[in-house]
């Protein structure tokens, strides 16, 4: 397929993916301040302000907004144009891709991807973002699933989709690790011990944005706990957000593009995705917390971001210099 | 007003579905029937239906010259044009002739130039044409096929008579919406189609394929690898591009996934190159190869037209059909009919003046309120003078710009397009409407039946492009019999 053609698939999922991701944990967010109405204003700051740090966006809000409140993190991380990780930029992003490969996938998935970036534009969607935000926020985290499943029931599962895969695999590890470091810059307020009642709460709030709160409770039976929500949202090899269940996958659609069996490598992409697989695979939650949790995370995140770039480097490096972000 | 009809008026211009006395024509009273029998809110209903379904599946075209750069689906309107088969079958043959003229007049012109050198045309008129290309002089292209998609405009007169306005023979856009006109039709009225026996036009991207892949160059892949090469995803024909690619299952290009080696075409993949054989190109000769033609293109590839002259590729239209569609060469089709066919066209033409000829010159400066004036080289619909709508300041610019220019222009007479009944603001009204058939050439000459009829929506306007204002209809040729009634 065109190197251009693959290059706009991955992208495509990948923001498609990430509008999910965003939505959702900002709607967990919104619905985790109202567990703290008495302590509202505090919070606000202290709630929003790591929800920034996630999205790496901390530095571009504050030269927009003096003070961090939900209503302009909410504005800024909805609707700014600007803002790379706002969600009418991602869906406009993945419409923007999968217009160039219109006549690649289903009618089926542009005119979902269609609609859900009509909606965001539509004064509708202001309606529904004011009347009732996490309705609204749920209505895009549709959007982008039933893209995938659209995708899923009517694209050919061939190379084409197979670039999705990888899209929406790096993005989705990405978005888990993001979020499972999440603690490392939410402060427990004055007083609250971690195992107390807010840092569960907190935690909680972790499994509900990579929702994972179901699948959680059923295997550790309801009880929450910091170190086995970490283990599960990075190791756990059935769930299918957490970053080793994404990597498995990844590593597959990697594979099964070019046709080299699963334990070799015939490219710089396969082989850094097969090391880290084999790391995932063979590592515990307690070697990870030995490194510390974060500088654990950290790490995934850039070895995602070398995957992504060689791949580009492996399949696309025919095409002019490419300018993903 | 009552919804429906009962106001229609043909204002005495010719009227495909009604005739003078307020009754429907034969071949319309059906369609009338059933929209009378509808109500306002059924209508609306369908109307809504109908612009929903283009929005939806991203139908737009893009308005250049609006900074918006908007989005915008081109105007569809529910009532049909009819055509009887047997007018329709007058017109194919006029049609088939007048492209195999064509065809043949391009293959002369880019070798011996017997038409110019027996004196039929001024041998001026064509190697001075804008659209004259000498590096294609001596190119041999597969099959002498030079103009493989024509899109061929034909009128009415307030006669009835059909006459051709003018051939589009390079990159001529506007199919796709004739094929979703007619999906959208038959989602709203389908009942309408079983009781009219229409002639099916979905064939059309499969002929266009075989058509491509017949022009293959003699050293190609036995199984021509053909792609579709566009400006791009901001090109005001990109959905199109899209939707023909598609429904070919082939790789839509842009210039930048192309690249020519020792002459030879590849495009760029994930496994590697890959040779490409055809090059069904909606970008303009001057675009196309920035070493040869304009050098700041960036929506070409540098090296493609040695590779095309070379025999390499394929690229359809071939380089310098614009030559054919020139609009002061449209006065000479008919000789050029005569010249290679030795038949009598069958297709009437507008009668034209050129600037270029002296008296046909002064008779154009001294009738300008009575004429439609034309530069030869616009398409689009812009730069149009029309006499009678136009004020006297306009007049005069236009006079000095055809004496400065007079190569640049032609005139003909005002016609009265004819109308036909055309959903405005809340009533039925007769509007004015064109048609523009499309006319393949691969190893026999396609046309699919009707094709797109672009109406003026504006009341009394003349001009039916998209980017002024038009809309379309569905086309329909239906095999009518006594039997049915019709």
């Amino acid at each position: 397929m065109l190197s251009r053609v693959a290059d706009a698939c991955y992208w495509m999922s990948r923001y498609i993916e990430r509008a999910e991701n965003n939505a959702r944990i900002i709607a967990v967010n919104t619905q985790l301040l109202l567990d703290f109405e008495n302590q509202k204003n505090l919070l606000q700051q202290n709630q929003w302000d790591p929800i920034l740090a996630v999205f790496d966006a901390r530095k571009q809000y504050k030269t927009l907004y003096p003070t961090v409140s939900q209503e302009n993190v909410l504005d800024f991380l909805t609707y700014d144009k600007s803002n790379p990780t706002s969600l009418l930029f991602c869906v406009a992003a993945a419409r923007e891709n999968a217009r160039t490969i219109r006549e690649q996938i289903s009618s089926e998935m542009w005119e979902q991807i269609n609609l859900l970036y009509l909606y965001l534009q539509g004064s509708q969607s202001r309606v529904d973002f004011l009347g009732s935000t996490y309705d609204f926020y749920r209505r895009v985290m549709e959007g982008s699933q039933l893209f995938q499943g659209v995708t899923d029931a009517t694209m050919t599962h061939g190379e084409a989709w197979q670039f999705i895969q990888m899209g929406k695999m790096i993005e989705r590890a990405d978005s888990t690790s993001r979020l499972a470091d999440v603690k490392y810059h939410l402060l427990l307020p004055h007083g609250e011990t971690v195992g107390g009642t807010v840092d569960i709460i907190q935690w909680k709030a972790v499994l509900r944005s990579c929702s994972a709160m179901d699948a959680y409770m059923k295997l550790f039976n309801g009880k929450v706990k910091p170190w086995s929500v970490g283990e599960f949202l990075i190791l756990n090899d059935f769930f299918p957000r957490s970053i080793r269940f994404c990597v498995h996958r990844l590593n597959s659609a990697l594979h099964s593009i070019s046709g080299t069996p699963s334990n070799q490598f015939s490219n710089e992409a396969e082989r850094r995705c097969g090391m880290m697989r084999s790391n995932l695979d063979y590592t515990t939650i307690n070697e990870i917390l030995r490194t510390g949790l974060h500088e654990f995370l950290d790490g995934i995140q850039d070895q995602l971001g070398d995957i992504s770039e060689t791949l580009t480097e492996t399949y696309c490096r025919w095409m002019r210099k490419s300018e993903a972000p | 007003m009552a919804f429906g009809f009962k106001d229609y008026r043909t204002e005495g211009f010719f009227d495909e579905s009604f005739s003078c006395d307020g009754a429907p024509h034969d071949h319309y009273r059906r369609l009338v029937e059933r929209f009378q029998a509808m109500s306002q809110e059924e209508f609306d209903r369908k109307r809504i239906l109908a612009e929903k379904a283009y929005l939806n599946q991203g139908i737009t075209f893009t308005v250049y010259k609006d900074n918006q750069g908007t989005e915008r689906i081109f105007p569809f309107d529910l009532i049909p044009r009819i055509i009887p088969a047997k007018e329709w079958d007058v017109l194919e043959r006029g049609l088939t002739q007048r492209i195999q003229a064509l065809n043949l007049f391009l293959h002369d012109i880019y070798h011996d130039q017997r038409i110019l050198k027996e004196g039929i045309i001024p041998a001026d008129l064509v190697l001075n044409a804008p659209n004259y290309r000498k590096e294609m002089q001596g190119v041999d292209v597969p099959h002498g096929v030079y103009i493989h998609i024509c899109g061929t405009d034909l009128i009415r007169d307030d006669q009835g008579n059909y006459l051709v306005l003018e051939d589009n023979g390079r990159c001529l856009s506007g199919v796709s919406y004739l094929l979703e006109n007619r999906q959208a039709m038959k989602r709203v009225f389908p009942n309408l189609f079983s009781q009219y026996s229409v002639r099916p036009v979905d064939s059309y991207t499969q002929e266009l394929y075989s058509a491509l892949r017949y022009v293959a160059p003699q050293g190609a892949q036995s199984d021509p690898h053909v792609v579709l090469l566009t400006p791009g995803i901001h090109n005001s024909a990109y959905f199109e591009h899209s939707f023909l690619a598609r429904s070919m299952g082939i790789e839509i290009v842009v210039g930048e996934d192309l690249i020519v080696e020792r002459d030879k075409v590849f495009i760029k993949t994930t496994k590697g190159l890959q040779r490409v054989d055809v090059i069904y190109r909606r970008v303009d000769d001057e675009f196309i190869d920035p070493k040869i033609f304009n050098p700041d293109s960036l929506l070409g590839v540098p090296g493609l037209f040695d590779a095309y002259r070379k025999g390499n590729v394929t690229l359809a239209n071939a380089v310098g059909t614009g030559v054919a569609d020139d609009k002061a060469l449209y006065a000479f089709v008919p000789d050029i009919i005569r010249f290679y066919l030795s038949e009598e066209p069958i297709l009437a033409s507008v009668k034209t003046w050129l600037g270029m000829r002296e008296p046909d010159l002064q008779y154009i400066l001294e009738n300008l309120k009575d004429l439609v004036v034309k530069p030869t080289n616009e398409s689009g619909g812009y730069g149009l003078l029309i006499g009678p709508h136009a004020t006297e300041s306009q007049i005069s610019e236009f006079r000095d710009a055809i004496r400065a220019n007079p190569r640049n222009y032609i005139a003909q007479p005002v016609i009265q397009l004819s109308r036909l009944a055309s959903y405005c603001d809340g009533a039925f009204e007769g509007r004015h409407i064109d048609l523009r058939p499309y006319i393949l050439s691969g190893e026999k000459t396609t046309i699919i039946p009707g094709g797109l009829t672009r109406v003026a929506l504006r009341k009394n306007s003349l001009v039916v492009n998209s980017s002024q204002g038009g809309g379309s209809k569905d086309t329909w040729v239906c095999d009518f019999t006594e039997e049915n009634g019709c």
